[in-house]
Parts: structure tokens; sequence; C-alpha cells
């Protein structure tokens, strides 16, 4: 298996960045062989599921505002099927992380993700997520979501337009239709 | 302000006063609660707003500034200045039984400066963790990571509250409890959908109703102040944008105006044109947010996505202009960064027309409903008297009643030159606060509509040096933002960093009346009225 033509909402793999990352990651995948049989029913079951994600938005700061305007009028995210927002983490797939991580909201940003069912996932939005941002060298910013948790996609800006959202939210589908999870015999 | 002077000497022989920028009184710590009570019971001249409340560490000494301003007259102000030598054990008395708003204030100051207030009722650090090491807002604190490491550790929550109450002259230190026994609490926050933000709200309940509210903030507390006295003035204009993001122009506006002042630095005319028409914009796409949100806390998702659609629009024109959305970077010290494009005053002029339509629509769709009626409709009220006491400005502030807007008792910008209506309303309830919105979207796009027409050519932007080294001196400047009143000080000593550098959030103030108001409400009606109030909590939390 090689990196084919991704289907997101009929955009060709070439018109996306840093494909490497994935075609690395199939490799890893791929080194103990898959099943056909299996991995046709992987590739059927991450279609479903890179189709339906439903986010928890875990927004504490401008990021948030953006998320709102790219779940509303004009962005519109039910697009990507993504618009049923959880607000009860074992409900969710992905956790949206939209603003700043200090340090009294550290634990809570931990127990939250450890109650979400796996397979889960974690989208850093915003440049205070990634990495603290502007208040990098405050007393009281954690420098960044994935010291906490691991990331899957980081979204910089500050904040992200609903448009780079939603590239980080397809580079997301891409890698959820990439995934093995009957067909890796290492599982 | 002759007759207060003399009020001060009477009630206080030996307080200084001095006439800086603002009439500036220093007093002895011991001295300063009457002095308050005095000036706030003042009969011809009230001073009953506790406007700001700045914990500074003035070196030798730790001390707190409390700006002051009479209810009925806003641009009457007096500041007010005491302080404590003892680094070790800071002790200062409480304004709390004068100025309800001064609870959350010096609970702030105690976790940031390390001061305790005698008689403050409750004294458990606001914003940090109780086992925080060290004031951060101090000159001398040690901000050394190893001190206080990144815990993943959930901690339980404790409810004793320690206090240092004045009993016959003696101090006597205690603790008390926040709930009974028996109460039974839920908590809603700190990862709500509906509180708007990142706000704890332990809400103890009888059956459905709720009986007692206890507030815990700091779960977005990133140390803006602090941050602050490392950097240049234009370096944190961008700190004001990211505090309240929904007024992110006019927050910028409140900081370049302190610095203008200070620096003595003259505005071209069509800047300060680009800017009164960028803030009016900003609070209409606030507004239309503050409904959107309050609709969908009351559970109309339809109305959420109008107001959002709408908004959008708004945020088109910000982006053409200078690139931004929703922190769009325009105010610089001295002007604006960006001129108007060509075709700005037509996408301004027809949005005017496009959102009087949509808001005669949202009065037909949602004003008069029902279900909408029945939820707001003499829920959450608030008086005239505890506005002005928790210092609750704007459309919540004047939605009781209370005269508050700062564009009409101290115009800045262009607001003395155009015409507008202050809308009042005297209900006190979360209707009140509704219906002020969607009238001030009017208001504003009145203002633009006088204004669009006439910008004048010249320059968008003073000659400014890179580099801003401030005269020795104290500068306030107030502005009304989207919730309220927003508020800058900047004590300078004469450097290119400030020396200390206070918001006033008017957040801080919705939130802090919350308690009172959501008191005897059903929880159901809680989140409604959270909508009404309409508060950002980055802005509190700063």
């Amino acid at each position: 298996m090689e990196l084919k033509n991704i289907n997101i909402k009929g955009i060709p793999t070439a018109e996306f960045k840093d494909n490497e990352y994935l075609e690395n990651y199939i490799k890893e995948l791929e080194a103990n062989g898959v099943n056909v049989v299996l991995g046709k029913i992987d590739e059927f079951i991450n279609w479903g599921r890179s189709n339906s994600i439903w986010p928890l938005i875990y927004a504490t700061s401008c990021c948030g505002i953006e998320f709102m305007a790219t779940a509303a009028a004009h962005n519109d995210i039910a697009r990507f099927g993504m618009e049923v927002t959880r607000n009860s983490p074992r409900q969710a797939d992905l956790m949206i992380v939209a603003g700043t991580m200090v340090h009294k909201m550290a634990p809570l940003i931990k127990r939250v993700y450890d109650q979400m069912a796996e397979p889960k996932y974690v989208l850093a939005m915003g440049a205070c997520a990634i990495s603290g941002g502007p208040f990098v060298n405050s007393y009281h910013v954690v420098n960044g979501v994935d010291q906490i948790i691991p990331v899957d996609v980081y979204v910089p800006g500050c904040p992200p337009r609903p448009e780079s959202l939603f590239y980080g939210l397809m580079q997301l589908q891409r890698k959820i239709k990439l995934e093995q999870f009957l067909g890796n015999k290492q599982r | 302000m002759e007759n207060i002077k003399k009020l001060i000497l009477n009630t206080v022989p030996d307080a200084v006063i001095e006439d800086k920028q603002k009439l500036t009184v220093t007093v002895a710590s011991d001295k300063l609660h009457l002095l308050a009570e005095t000036l706030r019971n003042n009969v011809e001249l009230p001073f009953d707003m506790l406007v700001k409340l700045i914990g500074v560490d003035r070196g030798e000494e730790l001390g707190v500034n409390y700006l002051l301003c009479s209810s009925t007259d806003l641009s009457k102000e007096l500041v007010l200045k005491t302080g404590t030598t003892n680094r070790e054990n800071p002790l200062l008395y409480s304004v709390t039984n004068l100025f309800e708003t001064a609870h959350y204030n010096e609970r702030e100051v105690f976790a940031l400066l390390g001061i305790r207030f005698i008689n403050n009722p409750d004294m458990r650090k606001f914003f940090l963790n109780a086992d925080w090491n060290g004031y951060p807002l101090r000159k001398d604190y040690d901000a050394n990571p190893e001190l206080n490491p990144l815990s993943l550790e959930s901690k339980d929550m404790i409810d004793i509250a320690p206090r240092i109450m004045e009993v016959d002259g003696k101090l006597v230190e205690e603790n008390v409890n926040i709930f009974e026994d028996d109460d039974y609490i839920i908590n809603i926050g700190p990862q709500h959908p509906s509180t708007h933000g990142v706000m704890h709200f332990r809400t103890a309940l009888d059956g459905e109703i709720v009986k007692k509210i206890d507030v815990h903030s700091g779960y977005i507390h990133r140390g803006i102040e602090k941050l602050s006295e490392n950097l240049t003035y234009p370096q944190i204009l961008h700190f004001t944008d990211r505090l309240d993001y929904l007024s992110a122009n006019i927050n910028r506006h409140g900081l370049c105006i302190a610095v203008e002042k200070a620096a003595e630095i003259e505005v071209p005319e069509r800047a300060q044109y680009i800017r009164t028409i960028m803030d009016e914009l900003n609070r209409i796409d606030s507004h239309l947010l503050a409904w959107a949100c309050q609709t969908n806390d009351l559970g109309a998702t339809t109305a959420f996505i109008y107001g959002m659609r709408e908004r959008e629009i708004i945020l088109d024109i910000f982006e053409k202009t200078c690139g931004g959305r929703l922190i769009i970077n325009q105010n610089v010290i001295g002007g604006v960064m960006f001129d108007i494009y060509t075709e700005f005053q037509k996408d301004v002029k027809s949005f005017i027309i496009y959102m009087r339509d949509k808001l005669k629509e949202y009065d037909r769709f949602f004003s008069h409903n029902v279900i909408a009626l029945g939820r707001m409709i003499n829920i959450g009220n608030m008086s005239k008297e505890d506005a002005i006491s928790y210092a609750v400005t704007g459309p919540a502030g004047r939605g009781s009643g209370w005269s508050c807007d700062i564009r009409k008792h101290i115009p800045y910008a262009l607001y003395d030159k155009v015409e507008f209506k202050e809308v009042i309303r005297y209900e006190g309830d979360s209707y009140a606060r509704y219906l002020n919105r969607l009238d001030e979207i009017e208001e504003s796009l009145h203002i633009i509509e006088q204004l669009i027409d006439n910008i004048p050519d010249g320059d968008i932007c003073a000659k400014v040096k890179p580099i801003i080294r401030l005269p020795e001196g104290e500068y306030y400047s107030r502005v009304e933002a989207c919730r309220g009143e927003f508020g800058v000080f900047i004590e300078s000593r004469g450097d290119k960093f400030p020396y200390r550098l206070k918001f006033r959030s008017p957040s801080m103030a919705l939130v802090s009346a919350m308690p009172l108001i959501c008191k005897n409400e059903k929880i159901s009606d809680f989140i409604g009225i959270g909508g009404s109030m309409d508060y950002v909590i980055p802005d509190i939390d700063r």
C-alpha cells in the first residue's frame, strides 16, 4: 500500500503539504504485512470514522471564537461530518484544544483526555496550544499542550482562520484513513 | 473639586494631596477606610464607584491605588493611595463593605502581591492555586520553574476560606467554611460549553434553586501584567487584543490612548475617524456574538447561526482592511497601522442597510418569543445600587438604569462630535440587558453613518519613535469596551518599559455580580443569566 489519493472532499494528495509523514506512517504499519481482506475492512471502517469525527471543544480563549465561526454559518463544519460537538469527553473522538493552557488547567485537561474513549485524537489549535504563543515567557503558562497530552495535528495561527482549521481537520481525516486496526498484525 | 479637597483634609488632616493627571491622595493605611467611607457617603458628589483597585510593588513598600469616581458623573475621578513597608506580612484594610467589587480585586492583589486585607471575609488566592510559591507581581519574584513545577495531579477543592478580622481593635485570624455541611454542590465549569469560557462556578443548590455560588477563576491566567513589565509599549499592544478578544480593537485603543496622553502624541484626524468607525464595527461584532450566544444558551440554535452569519460580514471588512478577522492589530500608538481600502465606505454602507433589516428580523423572530420572554423577564434582577457597588458597567449596568457610558461621560476619539443616544433601561433583568445590546447595535450603526462619508484625507499615523519613553508618573485611561468600561493604568519610572501595568477588566465586575443575581433563581436559568451578562473569561484572568 502506498500513499495514493486519499480522497478528502475531492482534494488530491498533491494539494496537501507534509505528505512524507504519512508515507513513513504507512511504511511503519506495513512492516509486518497486511491481510487483503482485513485491509479492505479497515478501509471501510476508516472511511466511516474519518467522516464522522465528533469533536470535544476544549476552548479556553480566542481560538474558541474562531472555532465557533468555523462551526456556524458561512464556513459550516457540517460539511466534514464534524458538526456534532460533544460536551462529554466519553462521546468524543477528537479533542480540539483551542487556547492557552495554564498550570491551573493542566490537571483538568489531562483528566478530560483520560476520560475519552480510544481511538482518540488531539488537535492543537493556535500558537498558545502549540507552544505557549505570545505568552511563552509567562510564569503560569504551559508551553504547549503536548507537554500534557499527545497531539496529532498542530494548526498554527493566532488565532487560525477557519480555513486553516479545516486544513488541519482534513489532515487528521487523512491520517485516520490510513490507520489499520484489524490488518496490522501487531495488534 | 475644591470642596472635595477640603473634605479630605477635614477627615484626614495628614493626607497628602497632589494634582497629577488625576487628583491623588496618599493616606496612611489605617485612615484609608475612613476616607473612602466619607467620600462614598458624600452627599454633594459621592465617590461611590471603585473603578480600579491596583496593587503596586513600589520597591520599599507594597501599596494599593484605588481609582474612585462618582456614579452620577464618571468624569469626576480621584485616586487614593496607601501602602505598607512590611514586606514579610503586609496587611491593609479592606474596603469590601463599601464597594462589593473590591472582593475579587483584593483577592487578586493577595494572589499576585501577597497583601492581605483585614476584614475581607474571604482571603483565598484568586487566579493562582493556594500552594503557589511566591507572588508574581513583586519585583523580587523568583520565576524559577522548579519552584512551581507543572503538576498533572488533580487537586481536591477545599471550601475553607482564611481571613483576618478586626475584633475590638485586635486582629483575629480564622477559617470559615464557604458552604454549609449538608449543602448539595455541583461544579459548573471550568470546561463547560455554556460558561462562555473557563470559569468555575461551585454552586450550592436547594432543590433546583441556586443557594450560593462560589467563583473560582484563573484557569486562563496568563500573567499578562507581569509579561508587560519586560516589554516596550508597542510590544505590549498585542496583549490587549487577547484579553477580551471580542472587543480587541477597543481594548487596544484604550492602551494607545494611555500612552499617547502620557507621551503627548497628537493623533491625526483621519486616524481618529478610522479608529472610531472600527471600534463601532467591533462593538456590533461583539454584540452580535453576545446575542447569538445568549439565544443559544436559551436553546435557540437557529438564532445563533443567524447572529454568526451577520458577524461574518464585519469580519470580512476587517479582513480587507488589515488582514485579521478576530484580532485585527489595527490601532498602534499614534494612529492606525493600515489605511482603509478604496471600497471601505461602500462595504460599510451596504452593511448598515443590511444590518438594519436584520435587526427587524431578530426582533420579529426572537425578541417576543414566549419561551424567550419567560426565561428572561424578571430573571436575574440587578438593582442600580448593586450595579454601582459591583461596578457593573456596559449594557448590563445600563440595563439597571445606570448611565455609565464612558463615551458620553468622558468622550475620547470622536465621540464628542457624533450624536448618539445612551441606551438605558430600568428593569434590571436579563431581558433589559438583551434589548440593550440590540439597541446599541442600532446606535453604533448611527454613529458609523455620521462618520463614514466625512473621513478626511491625511496621515493615518503620527511620527512616533520606535522606542517610547514615558515621563515618570501614573497614567490612567478609560474606554467603553463592548462589555463595559475597560481601563488601563500605567506607572512609568521614565523607562521604556512600564513599571506597572494594570488592565481594568469589565468582565470581572460582571462575574462578581453573578452570585448576587443568580441567588434564588433556578439552576436552569443560571446559564441564561450568564448569557445576558456576556462575560469573557480571559479578560478577567489576564
